[in-house]
C-alpha cells in the first residue's frame, strides 16, 4: 500500500506554524539572578518531540512573542523546558537604546519570567535546524558553551550521554562570567562525576573564595582530550566567544565542517517569511539557529550581518 | 629504590621547553631548582623581588590581586604545562601579583639571576627563550583583553 503523503496534503495536515498551541506553566525556578527556568506541559495533554538545537517561539498573550531555545531533554517529549533571561528595569531601559523591537522582546521575556505555574503561555515550534549528535557517532564530542549558551546546547549533551557508548570521549568545556554565573551548575557537577564525560569550567573573574579555573574558555581547549581527525565541536554562546573559540578548533586542527554553531538573530516569524532574522544569503530560523561552520565561515566575520 | 629525575629530563619535559636543545637545557638546569607548594600557600607576593621564573608541573596557581576591604580578585588562573612570572625580564623585577597555590603545586623555579646572566651570556639561548616567553605573554594580554569584553553581559539579540 503506498502509504507517501503529497506536499499538498502535508500542507493541508500540518499545524498552522503561525497558530500557537496553548501549554500550562508546569513549575518555573530561579537559576542566577537574571536567568529562570520554565517547565511547560502541553495543554491538551500530547507530547511535544524537538531536536536538540532547535528553539521556540513563545507567546505570552496580550505582551508579545520572542523566539527562545528548548533545552529540555529530547528523551522527555512530555515536558517542555525553556531557560532564559529575565530583565529588571535598568537592562530594559538599556534596551530601548538598541530599539523598540529589543524592548519589546525583553517585556515579554519579563512577562514570561512572571508566570507561575497553572499560567498558560502559547507556543509555537519547534523550529530551526539541530545539533547532528547522529553525524558524530563513532567520534569525539567536544561541547564549548558560554554563558547563557549551555542551555541550547544542553538537549546535545542529554542526547549523547544517552547513547553514551556510541561515542568517543566526550567534553564539556564550559565558560562564565563570574561562579556565580554558573548555569545549571549541579547538572556539570553531576555530569563531572561520572567516569565517561570530562567537564571543565571557568570563569571570567572571581575572588579568592572561587578554587576553579579563572580564564578564558578557549584556554581550556588548548588542553585538547580529543582526536582533531575523528571529533566534531559543538559551540553556543555569545557570537565573539563562538568565534575565538572556533580559531581554537582550528588550530587544534579540528577542520570548520566537523565544527557546528549556533547562531543567534532577531526571529519573528520562525517560517522563514518575514526576513527579520537574515543572515547573509540564509535565514537563521529556517537555515540556523545551527550551522555547520565552513557553510558560513565566509559570513561569519561580517559584522554588518 | 626511588630514582630522582635530573632537573635536565624535568626542564625537556616541560612543554615550554619543547624542542630546546639538549645543551641549552643542561646550562638551564643549572639555574633550576623543584619546589612544593602546598594548596592555600602563597609563594610570591606583590612587589616581592622577582627572583624566580616557575615552570608548573602540576598543580593550579591563582594569580591575585589584594584590594583593602574586599576579598582577593583572582586575575587568571595557571596550571600544568603552563608557566608563571615574567617580571623577572622586565626592571624592576618585581612581582606584580600574589601567588597563591590553589592545590598541591609541583614546580620548576629558574632562578632569575642566574637565568639573565644566561641569557646576557648567550645571546642566541637569550633569543631562543624570548621567542617562547614573548608569545606566551601576548596570549595572556589576549585574553585579558578578552575578559574585558564581558562577552557573558547581556545582548540585544538572544533567543537563549
Amino acid at each position: 500500500m503506498d502509504t507517501a503523503v503529497s506536499p499538498a496534503q502535508a500542507a493541508v495536515e500540518a499545524p498552522d506554524p503561525m497558530l500557537p498551541r496553548p501549554f500550562k506553566v508546569r513549575r518555573t525556578r530561579r537559576e542566577l539572578s537574571d536567568t529562570f527556568t520554565m517547565e511547560l506541559a502541553p495543554a491538551d495533554g500530547g507530547v511535544f518531540p524537538f531536536l536538540p538545537g532547535q528553539f521556540n517561539m513563545l507567546y505570552v498573550f496580550g505582551v508579545g512573542e520572542v523566539p527562545i531555545s528548548i533545552c529540555g531533554d529530547p528523551g522527555d517529549p512530555s515536558t517542555l523546558v525553556h531557560t532564559t533571561r529575565s530583565v529588571g528595569k535598568v537592562t530594559e531601559a538599556m534596551a530601548l537604546l538598541h530599539g523598540a523591537e529589543d524592548a519589546n522582546k525583553r517585556r515579554v521575556r519579563q512577562a514570561l519570567a512572571e508566570r507561575r505555574a497553572g499560567d498558560t503561555v502559547g507556543v509555537r515550534g519547534p523550529f530551526g535546524s539541530h545539533w547532528p549528535v547522529e553525524a558524530a557517532y563513532g567520534e569525539d564530542v567536544v561541547f564549548v558553551a558560554g554563558g547563557i549558551g549551555l542551555a541550547p546546547l544542553r538537549p546535545a549533551i542529554y542526547r549523547v550521554l544517552s547513547e553514551r557508548g556510541k561515542f568517543g570521549n566526550v567534553i564539556v568545556f564550559y565558560g562564565a562570567r563570574t561562579p556565580e554565573d554558573i548555569l545549571f551548575r549541579k547538572e556539570l557537577q553531576s555530569w563531572r562525576s561520572r567516569f565517561d564525560v570530562d567537564v571543565q569550567v571557568t570563569v571570567d573573574r572571581a575572588t579568592g573564595r572561587w578554587n576553579g579555573r579563572v580564564g578564558v574558555v578557549t584556554d581550556l581547549i588548548k588542553g585538547g582530550g580529543f582526536d582533531r581527525y575523528h571529533a566534531a565541536a559543538f559551540v553556543c554562546g555569545p557570537e565573539i566567544m563562538m568565534r575565538y573559540t572556533v580559531q581554537t578548533l582550528q588550530d587544534r586542527g579540528l577542520d570548520s565542517d566537523r565544527v557546528y554553531v549556533s547562531m543567534e538573530r532577531n526571529m519573528k516569524c520562525a517560517v522563514g517569511f518575514c526576513g527579520h532574522c537574515q543572515f547573509g544569503p540564509t535565514f537563521v530560523c529556517r537555515d540556523g539557529p545551527v550551522y555547520r561552520f565552513d557553510r558560513i565561515e565566509d559570513i561569519f566575520t561580517i559584522w554588518e550581518l | 629504590m626511588v630514582a630522582i629525575a635530573g632537573l635536565e629530563r624535568l626542564l625537556q619535559e616541560h612543554p615550554f621547553f619543547e624542542g630546546f636543545g639538549q645543551p641549552a637545557l643542561d646550562l638551564l638546569a643549572g639555574c633550576a631548582a623543584n619546589e612544593r607548594f602546598e594548596a592555600g600557600q602563597v609563594f610570591q607576593r606583590e612587589g616581592d623581588p622577582a627572583d624566580k621564573f616557575y615552570l608548573i608541573r602540576h598543580g593550579t596557581v591563582a594569580q591575585e590581586i589584594r584590594v583593602p576591604g574586599r576579598d582577593p580578585l583572582v586575575v587568571e588562573t595557571l596550571g600544568e604545562g603552563d608557566i608563571l612570572g615574567w617580571s623577572w625580564i622586565v626592571p624592576p623585577y618585581r612581582w606584580t601579583f600574589d601567588c597563591r597555590a590553589i592545590d598541591l603545586v609541583r614546580a620548576l623555579s629558574l632562578d632569575a639571576k642566574c637565568l639573565r646572566g644566561k641569557c646576557e651570556e648567550d645571546h642566541s639561548l637569550g633569543y631562543e627563550f624570548y621567542q617562547r616567553v614573548v608569545p606566551v605573554i601576548a596570549r595572556r594580554l589576549w585574553a585579558v583583553r578578552m575578559r574585558l569584553i564581558d562577552m557573558y553581559a547581556p545582548g540585544p539579540k538572544a533567543k537563549l
